[in-house]
């Protein structure tokens, strides 16, 4: 890649550089600052596409009760079952457990402490759906 | 506070380990660390999922760089993992106070200051931390333009994210480095190495031969997988190639740069015209790129298909082998 063919394509980066290897006209490599590239752009925005989708059926299960509003901040997190018992020190049967709306609106402060210091908000943020629950999600 | 100068690079492990060598006198360039880590790698890994879609790798394992680079070149590399996430704040906390820069592993995902796009449970992201005031730790990362600054708390989250590769608190510093390095010796144990993982492995998922692998696999996906699955399929292939990190065209080029510093550290011309080889074969995948993120976007022009893809991954599995095969029997 010649140092004219670094693209300069603005997007996920926001107004971040990234660093490209790209060669002088005599083949000489050097290190040049790139704002991005719209393949990258194209392939995050599918990533974030699917993860956004699935956040969206989350949250019509959050809305028609069929799940508790615990899905909601798990997946928004971009955890599964499985990841958000590692954090919380729990077996996933117990976080599949507290993904029942009855269960959960009985849980002990503690375990609801618990998951709001996981996913860096308040017991009383927990225990609601955000004003704006799809502005979460990144790009796409 | 710690003298340490920061530099933006490609690659979080290759520019931690040059910046770390540069705060201790040692003048290695990112590109000379990542081919002494014997970083350039291929695996094509279906078994192993990353939200549902196979693992795709251009590198070699997470952390393998440090110790190949800190053990071909003799140096005094200290690391640590740790159970309790205090022991592991109050270990970082003395050996700044010592004046030592120290890298750490962690989850970019619980990294405020990286963009929100980039922010996924990846749990193998390297970082210097350099100083500490009050509350506040800072922060050289690689892949940022700016050193930069993270709470305790936050930074303490980082460093125990769970999961896939989770860091356990992982740190590393450079206990001594000597005063001279054995760098010739170390390039061509690593080129002959990486050259041997590409080209000689009789194993199907692994270098040239996972190349075509994958390839096969890829120009059966809109069969196999239904039109939308295959897109995100080849969208991750892109990833894995082309996101932060990797230089371009899936540190091909950044190998190729290393390739080049080579010919004079080996005083060997014939370094050169590999570089220059490597560069090409990276220009064909960052092609392949171009063309699987137009049919991502559904925006084809004549001639893109899964299956012209496929047929640009072997011609660059074709010309690594031959690059490859051709470094080996230079070298001897």
């Amino acid at each position: 890649m010649k140092i004219s063919d670094v693209p300069q394509d603005t997007g996920i980066s926001e107004d971040i550089q990234v660093v490209s290897y790209a060669t002088e006209d005599d083949g000489r490599y050097v290190r040049v600052g790139s704002r991005g590239w719209e393949p990258v752009n194209v392939a995050n925005g599918l990533a974030w596409q699917e993860i956004n989708a699935g956040l969206r059926e989350t949250l019509a299960e959050v809305n028609c009760g069929r799940v508790s509003v615990l899905a909601y901040y798990m997946v928004v997190n971009q955890m599964d079952v499985a990841l958000l018992a590692r954090y919380a020190g729990f077996f996933r049967w117990r976080v599949k457990r507290h993904l029942a709306p009855r269960v959960f609106a009985g849980l002990k402060p503690a375990v609801k402490a618990k998951y709001a210091e996981i996913f860096k908000i308040t017991v009383a943020e927990l225990e609601h759906l955000p004003s704006d629950p799809l502005g979460e999600g990144g790009n796409g | 506070m710690v003298e340490f100068c920061h530099e933006q690079t490609a690659h979080c492990e290759s520019g931690v380990l040059a910046n770390l060598l540069k705060f201790h006198g040692l003048d290695i360039s990112e590109p000379m660390a990542f081919g002494l880590g014997q970083g350039l790698f291929f695996a094509y890994a279906p078994f192993i999922r990353l939200n549902k879609l196979p693992l795709i790798t251009y590198r070699a394992t997470p952390g393998r760089l440090l110790k190949q680079v800190a053990r071909g070149l003799g140096l005094d590399l200290r690391m640590r993992q740790f159970k309790d996430p205090h022991k592991a704040m109050l270990a970082l906390d003395e050996l700044l106070e010592r004046g030592i820069p120290v890298g750490l592993q962690t989850g970019i995902f619980w990294l405020p200051y990286i963009p929100r796009a980039y922010r996924f449970h990846f749990n193998a992201h390297n970082l210097v931390v350099y100083g500490r005031a009050g509350d506040e730790y800072k922060i050289s990362d690689p892949v940022m333009p700016f050193a930069t600054t993270i709470s305790q708390a936050d930074l303490q989250v980082a460093r125990f994210a769970q999961g896939a590769l989770a860091p356990k608190g992982k740190l590393y510093f450079f206990a001594k480095v000597p005063a001279t390095l054995p760098l010739a010796e170390a390039a061509c144990t690593s080129l002959r190495y990486v050259a041997k993982q590409m080209s000689g492995v009789p194993f199907f998922l692994i270098g040239t031969r996972g190349m075509r692998f994958l390839a096969g696999r890829l120009g059966k996906w809109p069969a196999r997988l239904g039109d939308r699955n295959a897109l995100l399929h080849l969208g991750q292939v892109i990833r894995m190639q082309e996101e932060i990190g990797t230089g371009g065209a899936g540190f091909r080029l950044l190998y190729a740069a290393f390739l080049q510093e080579c010919q004079g550290v080996l005083d060997d011309p014939c370094m050169g015209e590999f570089s220059a080889r490597l560069t090409e074969i990276g220009d064909k995948w960052r092609l392949f790129a171009a063309m699987a993120a137009r049919i991502c976007k559904e925006r084809r022009r004549d001639g893109d298909s899964f299956v012209s893809c496929a047929r640009l991954i072997c011609t660059c599995a074709d010309r690594e082998e031959q690059l490859f095969k051709d470094i080996l029997r230079h070298l001897g």
